[in-house]
């Protein structure tokens, strides 16, 4: 198992407001939106250095992504910023008239995606983005694992043409990504011969983890980051899962419409096996810690070791 | 720079072009469109600077119109093929089968002069916003316009773009509303009543004027007086006074024709009362 280790924890939603700020110092055709949450999505230093670029839209999501899809018309390069459950649901119809349907170059940037918001409880923990986003027809789905990736993605979607779905989280992480980052490429993280594991988000630290549980249980696993929801590699999801012939996915989102369940379609079109999946099932989330949260879900290193188990004696 | 009356020989034509349209698939929006149709030809044939060819997306040094009840997209089409962003034969295509000219306009099928897809009402205002402040950040002193109808200020995305305008004094656009007083369901009075709009948007932060949309002369000197008002920090609507169906008399003074398309007979009828100006497509 090859060797990951952290020196320390930040949360990936910095590393959009990173990103963002070396945008705004690089591209001049970049602006930002944020609806009543600058402090929460780091926007503070891109409106500090940019304030002629920055427009605070107040709460009123649905203005803020049709004022967006806008600015494009002059060749503007616009990065919503509000929590993912805003940035989505609440915003579904704009985002697919006036962004996927018109091809906009729009960026929609979702932080606190998932459990992990933490004690906000259900109503701001949303776990259907990626399936609400994936579906839209030209809408690129992305959802980075620690800091280093997120400020990574963050650059790479301004040079990207097309409506993109950058989706982040709010707690603290070990930041351990040193690989360069390209939209759809999947991250080969550990070669393994036993099972493949796609993880993605704040999965990938766990999937490591688990990674190095099932070494000392004998079990070789192939370890790969998959940030870039769709389009989906399918070229190395499938390469790897012909080697190990049974697969696991973990993610911090419902089993349906998310990573899983895209996986799931492309294996059963090319080469059916096991999979199982690691995601919540069919159910809203609640108020507690990240981790509190996480354990009780099943999003964790733990219940990726069982995934792999049962995926292994599945094969046989 | 066309005279009122040449300007009127346009709108009727365009006004056959649309009962044409919509009568030869049995659907589409007849009502809004005759209705707005002289606003919408006193802006590209008159008021607004605009280069149809090439149609420039990113509409450069431009004025450029968004239409935001997008139901009302024969008239959108007939204007744009009259004015020279597309040939007029593909006006047949209307709501046909592998057609550019969608139900609803879209920039999905490429068509030159549509910039955004509309059709889910209540949107357009924010896309307009959008645009007017992409020309601020490029120094670009054309002007934003855009279309509404009444019933879509129903939706209250509208009011959230019209807060926005006003805080961020988004001073380059000129918004209009269609005050027909109809919607699909009947008069806006019976389905939800749009109370004083004049203070309502006042109470906004906009500047409010009104016009007659069914009078071209009346149109026209009431944009060119809006525009002096430009630049002053505040944005600015037209509340627009206009006849659902008007031009043809059996389709005037009710809600029933909002997105109900004539039948042979009463295309005769309509063809009889819209004189053929520029020919027929």
């Amino acid at each position: 198992m090859k060797k990951y280790t952290y020196s320390e924890k930040k949360d990936t939603r910095s590393g959009f407001g990173d990103g963002l700020t070396e945008l705004g110092r690089e591209n001049p055709n970049v602006v930002a939106l944020c609806a009543d949450l600058t402090g929460s999505l780091k926007m503070n230093q891109f409106e500090k250095e940019n304030p002629d670029r920055f427009f605070q839209v107040g709460i009123a999501e649905a203005n803020m992504i049709g004022i967006a899809a806008g600015m494009t018309i002059g060749g503007k390069i616009p990065f919503t910023g509000t929590f993912a459950n805003f940035s989505t649901g609440r915003v579904y119809d704009q985002i697919r008239q006036a962004v996927a349907y018109s091809g906009k170059n729009v960026k929609i940037c979702a932080s606190h995606a998932g459990l992990t918001l933490g004690e906000d409880g259900a109503t701001h923990q949303i776990l259907e983005d990626i399936g609400l986003m994936k579906m839209l027809p030209g809408m690129t789905v992305i959802n980075p694992c620690d800091y280093n990736q997120t400020k990574a993605a963050t650059k790479a979607i301004a040079n990207f043409e097309g409506p993109v779905y950058l989706r982040f989280g709010r707690p603290s992480v070990p930041v351990f990504m040193n690989e360069p980052f390209e939209i759809g490429k999947a991250i080969l993280l550990n070669e393994g011969s036993d099972v493949s594991i796609f993880a993605t988000g704040h999965l990938v630290w766990e999937a490591i983890q688990a990674g190095e549980i099932l070494e000392k249980m004998g079990i070789n696993a192939e370890i790969i980051n998959i940030h870039t929801i769709k389009p989906l590699d399918a070229e190395a999801i499938l390469k790897s899962a012909k080697k190990t012939n049974c697969i696991v996915t973990a993610e911090e989102h419902m089993k349906h419409g998310g990573l899983g369940d895209s996986i799931s379609q492309l294996i059963s079109e090319n080469c059916p096996m096991p999979i199982e999946y690691v995601a919540v099932n069919d159910t809203f989330g609640e108020s507690g810690t990240p981790s509190q949260l996480m354990e009780k879900y099943g999003l964790n290193a733990e219940s990726i070791v069982k995934a792999v188990t049962k995926a292994i004696q599945r094969k046989k | 720079m066309p005279s009122i009356s040449e300007l009127e020989k346009i709108a009727s034509q365009v006004r056959r072009d649309i009962v044409r349209m919509v009568h030869a698939v049995n659907s589409g929006h007849p009502g809004g469109s005759l209705g707005c149709t002289d606003y919408v030809v006193a802006l590209y044939f008159e008021i607004m600077k605009h280069q149809p060819n090439p149609f420039d997306m990113n509409a450069k040094n431009q004025d450029v119109f968004f239409l935001s009840n997008g139901h009302i997209s024969p008239l959108f089409y007939s204007v744009l093929a009259r004015s020279g962003y597309f040939n007029i034969a593909e006006l047949a295509t209307f709501r046909k089968l592998n057609s550019r000219l969608q139900g609803h306009p879209t920039t999905h099928e490429g068509l030159e002069g549509v910039r955004i897809a509309s059709g889910s009402l209540g949107q357009g205002l924010s896309n307009a916003i959008g645009a007017a402040l992409s020309k601020k950040l490029n120094n670009d002193s054309s002007i934003v316009y855009s279309l509404h109808g009444d019933g879509e200020l129903q939706e209250g995305q509208i009011w959230e773009a019209a807060m926005f305008a006003a805080h961020h004094k988004v001073d380059n656009l000129i918004a209009c509303v269609d005050y027909n007083k109809q919607q699909i369901d009947g008069s806006t009075d019976q389905v939800m009543s749009l109370g004083d709009l004049e203070a309502k948007w006042y109470a906004f932060g906009w500047e409010v004027h009104h016009t007659n949309g069914n009078d071209m002369q009346n149109i026209i000197e009431t944009v060119n007086s809006v525009k002096k008002q430009l630049g002053k920090g505040k944005p600015q609507i037209i509340i627009m006074r206009t006849e659902m169906g008007q031009g043809v008399d059996f389709m005037m003074g009710s809600h029933k024709w909002h997105g109900v398309a004539p039948n042979d007979e009463q295309l005769a009828s309509a063809l009889k009362q819209l004189e053929e100006t520029l020919g027929d497509y």
